[in-house]
C-alpha cells in the first residue's frame, strides 16, 4: 500500500463546501416552518420573503424556496435549496472522546455472555426518601425510553428493580444477596442537595457494608459497581462522591448497558480466546 | 364467520379452535379476578360515587379513604360497606367531608351488619346510580354528537399530542383535528402508569407526556367538541386506561366522555413489571366500565413486536388478540368496542416485508370482521433517514388500505428522533391522503391466490398461535407470562407493582358498581 502524496490538490483541502452535484457548489436543502399565514396572494409573498429572509441569515444565499404549504390559518411549512455561504475546516473538526463505545444490544449480549460466561445482575432503586421512579424505570424497564428498551430487554442481563424509597442498607443486603455486579441508583430531587448527600450515603453504606472494595478488571468484585443517575448531577463528580460512574440528563438505557459491559467486562480482545 | 371477503382460505374449524383455547386459557384468569379486588378498583367505586380532589399535598381523597378503610378494618368486605355505614352512621352530608376525617384519623370504619348493613348498601347503591347515570349521559351525548356532526368514514386517522402542558396540546389537537385528525390520543406523561394515585386538575408538567387527570380530560373533550363543530365532524379522544390506576382512570374517561381508551390485558405486566394479578383484576372491572360508558378500547399487540421480531413473533399477536377478545368479551364489550392492534413492523430489509405484512395485517382483519382494528406504524425500523420513513409510511398505510384497517395511527418521518414538528404531522396526513386517495379501492381487488405466499404465510401463523394457546392452556396463563411466554421478560405471578394493592375477597365482600356492571355481560 502506497502513502497517500501530501499534496494531492484540491481532493484533500482540509476546508470544504457542502456537494449538491458540482464540487463547491455549497447546495443544501432545508425545511421548516414559520408561524405565518399563506392565504392571499400578499400573504403567500410575505411568507416567501419571510421564508428567504431566514435562508440568507443561516448563510444560504441565493436561496430558493420551492415548495410552501400552508398549515391551518397560521403556518406556513417551507422547503428552500440554497448555496451555504460557510465553509467547514476539517482541521478544526472536534470529536468528543467517550471512555466507552456506545454498542448495539446484541453485541452487549455476547460481550456478557463471552466475558463473563454468566449473566449479569444488575440491582436498581431509588433510594432514601426519593419516590421518583421515573428515571430508574426508564433505564430499567422493557418499555425503556427515547426509543432504547430498557436493561430488561437485554437477554443476558438479570434486572433486579427494587423501586423507590430503598433504604441503602437493605440496598446492601441485597446487592449481597442477589451477587449484583452493578447497583445503579436514580436520585431525582434535589432540595438541599438531597441528590449529592444520597449518592455519598450510598459509596459509604457500600464500602462499610461489604468486604473487599475496590475494582479488579473483569473479576468478580467485592462491592458491586456503583452507578448513579438524574437530571441535576454533574458526571465529573464520580470520584468525589465515592462512586464508580454517574449518568446525566438525557441518558439512555444503551449508553448505561455499554458502560456496564466496558466496566465490568474484558475488552472483547482478550475474551475471544476464552472458553 | 362473517368474514368480510375472505381472502386467506382460513380452516373456519381451526379459527373456532383458537377462540375455544382462548377461553380456556383465561377462563381461570376471570375466576381470579371475580373472587378477588385491588385497591384501584375500590378507589373507583369512590370516584364513579362523585368523591374527587385531592388533600394538600395532592393525594386524592379516593386514596385517603381506602387506606384509612385498608388500616382499620380491612378492605376484605371492599371499602362501600365501612365508607357508607360511617357516612350514615356518621351524619356526614358528603363522601368528602367523611374523606377528610378519615384522613385525620378520625373516622372508626367497621364493617356493618344487619340492618346497618342494610342501610350501608342501600346508601352506596344510590350514590353509584348517580355516576352511572352520569356515564350514560355521556354516552348519550356521543350519540347526540355524532348525529349532530358527522360520524367519520373508517379508517379513522389517529394522532397523537403529548407536550406535557394541556394547554399546549389543546391547540395543537385542534389543529390535528383541522388538518385531517379523527382520533387525538394524548400520551400521558412517563411513569404515570406506576403512579397508585391519579393526579388531580389541570397540568402544565410531564415527561414526555401529560398527566390523565379528570379536568385534563375534561378540558381536552370541551375544546374537541367546539372542533368537531366547527368541522360537522366528531373528534374521538384518547387517553390511556392502564397502569396501577386502570379501573379509576376507566371511570373518569367515562365520566367525561373519553371515545377510546389504551387498555391491554397484558401491557402493563410485561412492559411495565406490574403485578399479573393485579392487572387482570383492575383490567376486567375497567373493561367494564368501557363497556357501559360506549368506550372503544385499544389493546397494545403492537408492542410485542418492538421488542421481539416480528416475523417469529407474528403469532405471539395473533395469542393475544385473541385473549384481548376473551377478556373484553367477557366483561361486556361488544365487537365494535374491541380495537384490537397489531402493527407494521418487519424489517424492510428482508425479502418480501411488504408482503408479508399484508398476509399478517389481512390475517387480523380476518379473524376479527367486526372489531375495528389498530393498525400501528413503523417504529422499530425508522433510521433517522426521513426520506426512507416518509417512504415506509406510505407503505404502512397502503397496507392498512389494502386490508381495511380500521384505525391508522399515523407514522411520523421523524419517528424516534423528536416529538413530531407541526409539519411533520402535516406530511404524514398528506403521505395517507394520497394513499387513500390512490388505492381505495385495491383492496377489493387484492385477491392473494389459493395456495399462494401470503395464503400459506397467514395460515402458518394462525396454525403456530393455535400451538402456543394450546401450550398456554396446559400450563396455565400466569405460568405462561411467568415463563417469559410473551415479549421477552419473566414475570412471575407473586412478583411486579402493586401486588400489596390486591386482595381476596370476604364473604359478603359488597362492590356496589358491580351491581351495575356485571348486567352488561353478554
Amino acid at each position: 500500500m502506497s502513502a497517500v502524496p501530501a499534496q494531492a490538490g484540491d481532493m484533500t483541502s482540509p476546508v470544504i463546501r457542502p456537494y449538491g452535484d458540482t464540487t463547491g457548489d455549497g447546495r443544501v436543502q432545508v425545511s421548516f416552518t414559520l408561524p405565518v399565514p399563506f392565504g392571499t396572494e400578499h400573504e403567500r409573498a410575505v411568507a416567501e420573503g419571510a421564508a428567504l429572509q431566514l435562508a440568507a441569515k443561516m448563510g444560504l444565499e441565493p436561496a430558493m424556496v420551492v415548495h410552501a404549504k400552508g398549515m391551518g390559518q397560521a403556518f406556513t411549512f417551507f422547503i428552500v435549496y440554497g448555496r451555504s455561504s460557510h465553509l467547514v475546516d476539517l482541521s478544526e473538526v472536534t470529536v468528543a472522546e467517550r471512555e466507552f463505545p456506545v454498542l448495539p444490544a446484541a453485541e452487549i449480549n455476547l460481550r456478557i455472555r463471552s466475558g463473563l460466561g454468566r449473566e449479569l445482575v444488575v440491582l436498581g432503586a431509588c433510594t432514601g426518601t426519593d419516590a421518583h421512579t421515573v428515571g430508574i424505570d426508564a433505564i430499567l424497564n422493557v418499555k425503556g425510553h427515547a426509543g432504547e428498551k430498557g436493561l430488561e430487554y437485554y437477554r443476558e442481563m438479570r434486572v433486579v428493580n427494587l423501586g423507590a424509597q430503598v433504604d441503602v442498607t437493605y440496598l446492601v443486603a441485597r446487592a449481597a444477596a442477589e451477587h449484583a455486579d452493578a447497583v445503579l441508583v436514580s436520585q431525582v430531587v434535589t432540595q438541599r442537595d438531597a441528590h449529592l448527600a444520597g449518592a455519598r450515603a450510598l459509596a459509604d453504606a457500600f464500602s462499610t457494608g461489604m468486604s473487599g472494595g475496590g475494582a479488579a478488571g473483569g473479576e468478580r468484585r467485592g462491592r458491586p459497581l456503583l452507578v448513579v443517575g438524574g437530571p441535576r448531577f454533574d458526571p465529573t463528580m464520580a470520584t468525589e462522591l465515592g462512586v464508580d460512574k454517574i449518568f446525566g440528563r438525557g441518558t439512555t438505557p444503551r449508553e448505561v448497558a455499554s458502560y456496564l459491559v466496558h466496566a465490568l467486562t474484558p475488552e472483547p480482545a482478550t475474551a475471544g480466546a476464552g472458553t | 364467520m362473517t368474514v368480510q371477503g375472505a381472502k386467506l382460505g382460513l380452516d373456519p374449524a381451526m379459527v373456532r379452535a383458537a377462540r375455544d383455547l382462548a377461553r380456556i386459557a383465561g377462563q381461570p384468569i376471570v375466576d381470579m379476578a371475580r373472587s378477588h379486588s385491588t385497591v384501584s378498583v375500590e378507589r373507583a367505586v369512590l370516584r364513579l360515587a362523585g368523591l374527587d380532589g385531592a388533600d394538600e399535598g395532592g393525594m386524592p381523597w379516593v386514596n385517603r379513604v381506602v387506606d384509612a378503610v385498608r388500616e382499620t378494618t380491612g378492605l376484605e368486605h371492599g371499602v362501600a360497606l365501612p365508607a357508607w355505614d360511617a357516612l350514615v352512621s356518621g351524619g356526614y352530608p358528603s363522601l368528602s367531608a367523611l374523606a377528610r376525617d378519615a384522613a385525620a384519623g378520625a373516622v372508626k370504619f367497621r364493617v356493618p351488619e344487619g340492618a346497618d348493613a342494610a342501610a350501608a348498601r342501600a346508601a352506596a347503591h344510590a350514590a353509584l346510580a348517580q355516576g352511572f347515570a352520569a356515564i350514560d349521559a355521556r354516552r348519550a351525548q356521543r350519540e347526540a354528537m355524532l348525529k349532530q356532526t358527522s360520524d367519520p368514514p373508517k379508517p379513522w386517522i389517529y394522532l397523537i399530542v403529548a407536550t406535557g402542558d394541556i394547554y399546549e396540546d389543546i391547540p395543537q389537537a385542534q389543529a390535528a383535528a383541522r388538518e385531517g385528525a379523527d382520533i387525538i390520543a394524548v400520551i400521558r406523561s412517563t411513569g404515570q402508569s406506576l403512579l397508585d394515585y391519579v393526579p388531580e386538575g389541570a397540568t402544565r408538567e410531564g415527561f414526555a407526556g401529560t398527566y390523565a387527570t379528570r379536568e385534563n380530560f375534561r378540558l381536552m373533550r370541551a375544546a374537541l367538541d367546539e372542533t368537531s363543530r366547527e368541522l360537522g365532524r366528531y373528534v374521538r379522544l384518547t387517553n390511556y386506561a392502564s397502569g396501577l390506576c386502570m379501573p379509576e382512570i376507566a371511570a373518569l374517561a367515562g365520566l367525561e366522555r373519553l371515545d377510546m381508551m389504551l387498555n391491554d390485558c397484558m401491557y402493563g405486566i410485561i412492559f411495565r413489571d406490574i403485578n399479573p394479578r393485579r392487572t387482570f383484576i383492575d383490567q376486567r372491572f375497567s373493561r367494564q366500565i368501557h363497556a357501559r360508558a360506549g368506550i372503544i378500547i385499544n389493546t397494545g399487540e403492537d408492542n410485542y413486536l418492538t421488542t421481539a421480531d416480528a416475523v417469529d413473533a407474528a403469532h405471539t399477536v395473533v395469542v393475544s388478540q385473541l385473549l384481548n377478545e376473551f377478556f373484553a368479551t367477557e366483561a361486556g364489550l361488544a365487537d365494535w368496542q374491541l380495537g384490537l392492534g397489531h402493527a407494521f413492523e418487519i424489517n424492510p430489509e428482508i425479502p418480501d416485508s411488504f408482503v408479508l405484512e399484508l398476509a399478517h395485517a389481512q390475517l387480523v382483519r380476518e379473524l376479527f370482521p367486526d372489531a375495528p382494528l389498530k393498525y400501528m406504524p413503523p417504529t422499530k425500523h425508522m433510521t433517522g433517514n426521513v426520506f426512507g420513513g416518509y417512504l415506509l409510511d406510505a407503505f404502512f398505510n397502503l397496507a392498512g388500505v389494502m386490508t381495511d384497517q380500521s384505525i391508522l395511527l399515523i407514522g411520523m418521518m421523524t419517528e424516534g428522533i423528536h416529538t413530531p414538528f407541526l409539519s411533520d404531522r402535516d406530511l404524514a396526513l398528506e403521505n395517507v391522503r394520497y394513499v387513500a386517495r390512490a388505492a381505495g379501492r385495491l383492496g377489493e381487488n387484492f385477491r392473494p391466490p389459493a395456495g399462494g405466499f401470503v395464503q400459506q404465510r397467514a395460515q402458518q401463523v394462525l396454525a403456530e398461535a393455535v400451538d402456543l394457546l394450546r401450550r398456554i392452556g396446559a400450563d396455565g396463563l400466569l405460568n405462561a407470562i411467568g415463563d417469559g411466554t410473551f415479549g421477552i421478560t419473566r414475570r412471575p405471578a407473586d412478583a411486579g407493582r402493586g401486588l400489596d394493592g390486591v386482595f381476596e375477597r370476604a364473604e359478603g365482600y359488597y362492590n356496589p358498581a358491580s351491581e351495575f356492571l356485571e348486567g352488561g355481560q353478554r
